[in-house]
């Protein structure tokens, strides 16, 4: 057999889809996202923002407010640094204009329609379709306002603009629960696409 | 994107075909896969427990006092607090305590005496109308509570930078701490004593503080979560030894900025 055939049929197999900077940041975003999610909830307990909705305590992390307070404050370098490298890279290296963009509106709607008949295929994982696009750039803004009003709480003197564009203190904390709730909704349906797509796991994995 | 052929299953079955068949091939890698699944099933379990894990809590304990740092470089000395007018002060005004209000300690004014130590050049007591003859300051700030709910109140009382002053107290020591009747225990640090709104008071509202809200005196920090803010003070001490606080103690974090 001819060896360039040969190197052509192979290399899609073996190209890699997912950098190995990319998996590593979005292992460590996972799991910094659910430490300060599980310890969140635990805070949120300690004086409910909606009165009468309380989380069962058995699903939280920490034990007790101090606890969860303790790993929120920790985690919370993991995921800003860690996010912070992530976006770094995706600028330098020109990803977020090649993976996420063009993306538009009527992209979305169409290829949404599409998946929900079941036609959208993932024939080619190298290539986000328009609601990937849409999903993945949602999660990074609504993982941007998540630390900016959690800043906005934990500092609300000394940072008096973040505390005005969040609507004072006390509203920070609805910002801030509205958008820890956006990101639970966000990784219910990851983890179904992810079990529909069991593939799209073992590029993230092993980056191919 | 295009589509492809309708399927009613709507798993990727052609591309998880080509997996499982090279899987398959690689018993070690599939042994790999398993383990790596217990391995998630463990950590989940252990989930329950790992806060209990004795080198878990020291390391949180370590980046709470990084944290501690980092607040201390976040705090602006010239920044101030939002103040509020009279009509937005939330009535009544919450009490909180590690106890319930009736047990809220009952000081005797007439023969109380504050006792200052440590680092100060003047370790005289003072008596309660020596104290309310300092210069006075009022402000109507937000109080923050660790559990996330805030109120704000008023507070009448002389500016603490004023009384460190009068007492020729150390400015260059790290920590000023504080002991109350209640067997509560707390310090700060010596920029947040200094700042211009930190205020030792002896009113709210206008009124005597009363024993709810720490009678003969509280420490009001706006800058401070709620309790980092002392009530019913007994003595101030000047320190470079780190006094902790009482919730401090345990777990809470120790700059408690806000």
């Amino acid at each position: 057999m001819n060896p360039t055939h040969e190197a052509r049929r192979v290399s899609p197999r073996l190209r890699t889809i997912q950098p190995a900077w990319v998996r590593i940041t979005h292992w460590l975003n996972a799991l910094a996202a659910i430490l300060m999610m599980l310890s969140g909830w635990r805070i949120y307990d300690a004086s409910p923002v909606f009165k009468g909705f309380v989380i069962p305590p058995g699903i939280t992390l920490g034990g007790w407010l101090g606890g969860a307070l303790q790993w929120h404050f920790a985690a919370m370098w993991l995921l800003f640094f860690n996010g912070l490298f992530y976006l770094a890279m995706n600028v330098v290296t020109g990803r977020i204009k090649s993976k996420f963009f063009p993306v538009s509106p009527r992209a979305i709607l169409h290829d949404l329609g599409e998946a929900l008949k079941g036609h959208l295929s993932h024939a080619d994982p190298s290539k986000y379709n328009a609601v990937q696009k849409f999903a993945y750039l949602f999660v990074m803004l609504d993982i941007a306002v998540l630390i900016l009003s959690g800043l906005a709480i934990w500092k609300s003197v000394q940072f008096p603009l973040l505390r005005e564009l969040m609507g004072g203190y006390d509203f920070a904390r609805v910002v801030h629960f509205s958008a820890m709730s956006l990101l639970a909704g966000f990784i219910v349906v990851h983890l179904v696409m992810v079990s529909l797509v069991p593939r799209s796991l073992l590029t993230m994995i092993r980056g191919r | 994107m295009k589509p492809v052929k309708p399927n009613r299953v709507s798993v990727d079955r052609e591309s998880l075909i080509i997996d499982v068949r090279r899987e398959l091939d690689m018993p070690s890698r599939r042994l790999f896969g398993k383990r790596i699944v217990t391995l998630g099933g463990l950590a989940m379990l252990a989930g329950c427990s790992i806060s209990d894990d004795k080198s878990v809590e020291t390391f949180l304990s370590r980046v709470s006092r990084l944290n501690d740092t980092v607040q201390g470089w976040l705090f602006d000395p010239n920044r101030l607090a939002p103040t509020y007018t009279e009509a937005q002060i939330t009535r009544p005004f919450p009490f909180n305590a590690f106890y319930g209000i009736d047990d809220a300690p009952v000081v005797d004014g007439s023969d109380f005496r504050l006792k200052v130590s440590g680092l100060v050049q003047n370790t005289k007591t003072w008596t309660l109308p020596e104290l309310y003859a300092l210069p006075k300051a009022e402000q109507i700030t937000r109080h923050i509570c660790v559990e996330g709910w805030s109120a704000i109140g008023r507070w009448g009382g002389t500016p603490f930078s004023e009384f460190l002053k009068r007492v020729g107290a150390d400015t260059s020591a790290k920590y000023v701490g504080f002991k109350c009747a209640d067997d509560y225990y707390e310090s700060i640090d010596m920029p947040t004593a200094l700042h211009s709104q930190t205020l030792l008071t002896f009113t709210f509202d206008g009124q005597q503080l009363p024993t709810k809200y720490g009678y003969p005196m509280k420490l009001r920090m706006p800058t401070k979560l709620g309790y980092k803010n002392p009530k019913h003070i007994m003595e101030i001490f000047v320190t470079n030894k780190f006094p902790g606080g009482y919730w401090v103690d345990q777990g809470y974090n120790w700059f408690g900025g806000s």
